[in-house]
């Protein structure tokens, strides 16, 4: 079952290192990692989507708090947080095809960042899943590179971490 | 006041009450040597590798309850440290280590003995920190002797460029508190649990201590013994908390595990409730842990709630430090569990145990035999420090525990672990009658080590059980799962005797039974070191 975890840790150097090394050594699998600084800017929040057992969960948050540059961690509960990812996705794009992709991308809201005579890249920011099934709409029109950030996430309501 | 980064490390170091440093000199830490020149306060141990100075440290820590410091220089001097490192952290050793480090303009060249050594040891250190700048090392030092210590103890390095010991430091601010907002260990256990635990005491008819080396961690050793003799609980102990009970105390049944006393394992699988203190459930004491939660009401009492539901998914977790979660405890009025035929029934089973009856083979010793009769005459407070392998797993089981301390790595598992812990010992406490007990595989691995004892004329007492084998792998190689032995002969060893002499030390041989009683008064009562090299049969196995 994939879980969200976030960990606010201190904006350090060598803090990354420390938590990817974690997980490798204590085998946990990542599916994603997200890190950016928040408001303060002595503290980043780091966004890990694992894809473990339930049991593992509650050791993943407990290993990551015994590092001391974490400060705080949290499971999101599933229906409880709001997750995006962005993704930027280049496409092969002629004059026959360009039209067909515009509409998919309407549907999705994927806007297009960047044109040429041959392709188009286009960015869309959503829920994992709604990138999974753009991502399956484009392949037909032969996809050239993919680049995903991994999902960012925060509880929903007025609460915070 | 300036002071050079050297200088604001040493005044840190003295205000963190460190008297003595285990060490290793070389280029990148000269500067810091350079001070320690004019520290008369601080006590200095070159070792003969590096490793070791993690190991005397340790030792030293144990014994003290303080932190160990040790300290060495870059490159090759860090990467033989790191064992020492891995099994203080695997054993939750307070430690410091000082590493010299190559100028900070120069970090990530490849230069001449550079290497990640922050980055090496992050697996299996509790924190390191690589100073870039000398005005944080008053802060770094403090940091790094109150993470190493408290909560749940461990190695600390710090990681410091040449240029950075030698950096002025206009006006160091020696912090007198620690504020570090990831690291706020617990220390009161949840009242909540505590009267759980009260009840789940007095339910219980077949209540079982398990105390591990937490135990010893906490200095929590007078509150586990009042808890047990208050509610006559028996209690059985880990490797790491062996020593907390005297053997001939009438709750005592020994080490459980695979490795371990039939008494104690009998215990543990009759038990309807299990109080672990300080241990983790690791695999070599609990070989199937899921199995005891099932069948048995479990209680884990420790002060890293990671270990909580890591090996073993007690009912009732209890998180703190575990002397104040003991004093919590004893504390309430516990209504004493009616133990009596259990109590009973574990007596007949330890009576079998301490009765065993120990094989003898004409011309050889048998550890079992000569470890008991060591441990009846040692001194009420000795500290034994043992090796790896069948030396160990003989003196786990049958050396008997009276006041004193075994010091053993019982989780990493490092052979060479006996001489440079016993030599922290004996420098800490120099008047505690201090025991080595090693295989001959083993002492080869730290025997260098008996320079530094010569050079401080220390007293200690070694044993060698020779069989000219590596004795446990050997075992393991002769059972059904193997073919034979392999690569276990130690061929090419050196008479050991003329090895002492060559460092000044006397010896003695032990070759037959009939010798162990007279050898053991020549060896205790001897002024000063002796290494006492005891014959023992190769086909010998710690199940005989």
């Amino acid at each position: 079952m994939k879980q969200t975890i976030s960990v606010l840790v201190e904006n350090q150097a060598g803090v990354l290192n420390r938590i990817t090394g974690l997980f490798s050594r204590r085998a946990f699998n990542i599916d994603s990692l997200a890190v950016g600084v928040t408001d303060d800017p002595t503290i980043s929040r780091i966004t890990i989507i694992v894809d473990n057992g339930n049991n593992m969960v509650e050791q993943v948050e407990k290993q990551l708090n015994k590092l001391v540059e974490v400060i705080k961690v949290r499971t999101l509960e599933e229906n409880s947080l709001i997750g995006r990812e962005l993704m930027i996705l280049k496409v092969s794009a002629n004059n026959k095809t360009r039209q067909d992709i515009m509409t998919i991308c309407s549907i999705y809201g994927a806007k297009v960042a960047d044109i040429s005579p041959t392709s188009m890249t286009l960015e869309l920011s959503d829920t994992p899943d709604r990138l999974d099934t753009f991502q399956t709409m484009m392949r037909p029109f032969s996809i050239l590179e993919v680049v995903r950030t991994g999902v960012i996430a925060v509880q929903k309501g007025g609460g915070k971490i | 006041m300036k002071m050079t980064g050297a200088q604001a490390l040493i005044e840190g170091l003295l205000r963190e009450g460190v008297d003595h440093i285990f060490g290793y000199a070389g280029a990148t830490i000269c500067p810091v040597a350079d001070v320690l020149r004019e520290t008369p306060q601080i006590g200095y141990t070159l070792v003969r590798t590096e490793q070791n100075a993690g190991h005397m440290a340790s030792g030293y820590a144990r014994v003290t309850g303080k932190t160990g410091v040790c300290m060495v220089t870059s490159g090759p001097g860090a990467t033989n440290l790191i064992t020492g490192i891995a099994t203080a952290y695997m054993d939750s050793i307070p430690m410091v280590a000082v590493t010299g480090q190559v100028p900070s303009h120069l970090l990530g060249r490849d230069i001449f003995q550079e290497v990640d050594i922050t980055g090496a040891v992050a697996p299996f250190s509790k924190h390191s920190y690589l100073v870039k700048d000398a005005q944080e090392i008053p802060r770094i030092v403090k940091e790094a002797f109150h993470i190493a210590s408290t909560g749940r103890p461990g190695p600390v390095l710090i990681d410091i460029p040449i240029d950075i010991q030698q950096q002025e430091v206009e006006t160091p601010v020696f912090p007198e508190e620690v504020n570090i907002r990831g690291y706020k260990p617990s220390i009161r256990g949840n009242e909540l649990q505590i009267k759980r635990v009260a009840e789940a005491i007095s339910r219980a008819k077949q209540p079982l201590i398990c105390a591990g080396g937490g135990v010893w961690l906490a200095h929590a050793r007078d509150e586990l013994l009042a808890l047990a003799e208050r509610n006559a609980i028996p209690v059985v102990k880990t490797m790491m908390g062996i020593s907390v009970l005297p053997t001939d105390h009438p709750l005592n049944l020994g080490m459980i595990g695979a490795h371990g006393n039939r008494c104690a394992n009998q215990a543990l699988a009759k038990a309807d409730l299990l109080i672990m203190v300080g241990t983790r459930a690791a695999d070599r004491a609990m070989v199937d842990p899921e199995d005891i939660a099932n069948r048995m009401a479990t209680i884990h009492i420790d002060v890293d709630p990671a270990e909580i539901g890591k090996n073993l998914i007690a009912a009732i977790p209890l998180v703190g430090d575990v002397k104040v979660i003991l004093q919590q405890l004893l504390e309430r009025e516990i209504k004493a569990p009616d133990s009596a035929a259990w109590l009973e029934r574990l007596r007949e089973y330890r009576k079998a145990e301490l009765d065993r009856v120990f094989p003898a083979r004409e011309g050889f010793v048998f550890p079992g035999t000569f470890l008991r009769k060591l441990g009846g005459k040692l001194a009420e407070d000795a500290v034994v420090c043992v090796d790896v392998g069948q030396n160990q797993l003989f003196a786990c089981k049958y050396l008997p525990q009276k006041q004193g301390r075994l010091l053993t790595s019982g989780g990493l598992g490092t052979m060479g672990y006996s001489l440079p812990a016993a030599i922290g010992v004996k420098v800490a406490q120099p008047d505690k009658q201090t025991v080595v007990i090693c295989g001959d595989g083993s002492f080869q691995m730290s025997m260098n080590e008996l320079a530094a004892v010569k050079a401080a004329d220390l007293d200690l007492k070694i044993i060698v059980f020779r069989n000219n084998v590596l004795g446990l792998v050997h075992q393991i190689q002769n059972s059904p799962a193997y073919h034979g032995p392999f690569g276990v002969a130690l061929d090419g060893s050196p008479d050991f005797e003329t090895v002492a002499a060559a460092y000044g030390i006397p010896s003695i041989a032990v070759n037959c039974e009939d010798e162990v009683d007279a050898a053991i008064d020549q060896i205790l009562g001897a002024e000063g070191s002796v290494l006492a090299i005891v014959n023992v049969h190769p086909d010998v196995t710690t199940n005989d």
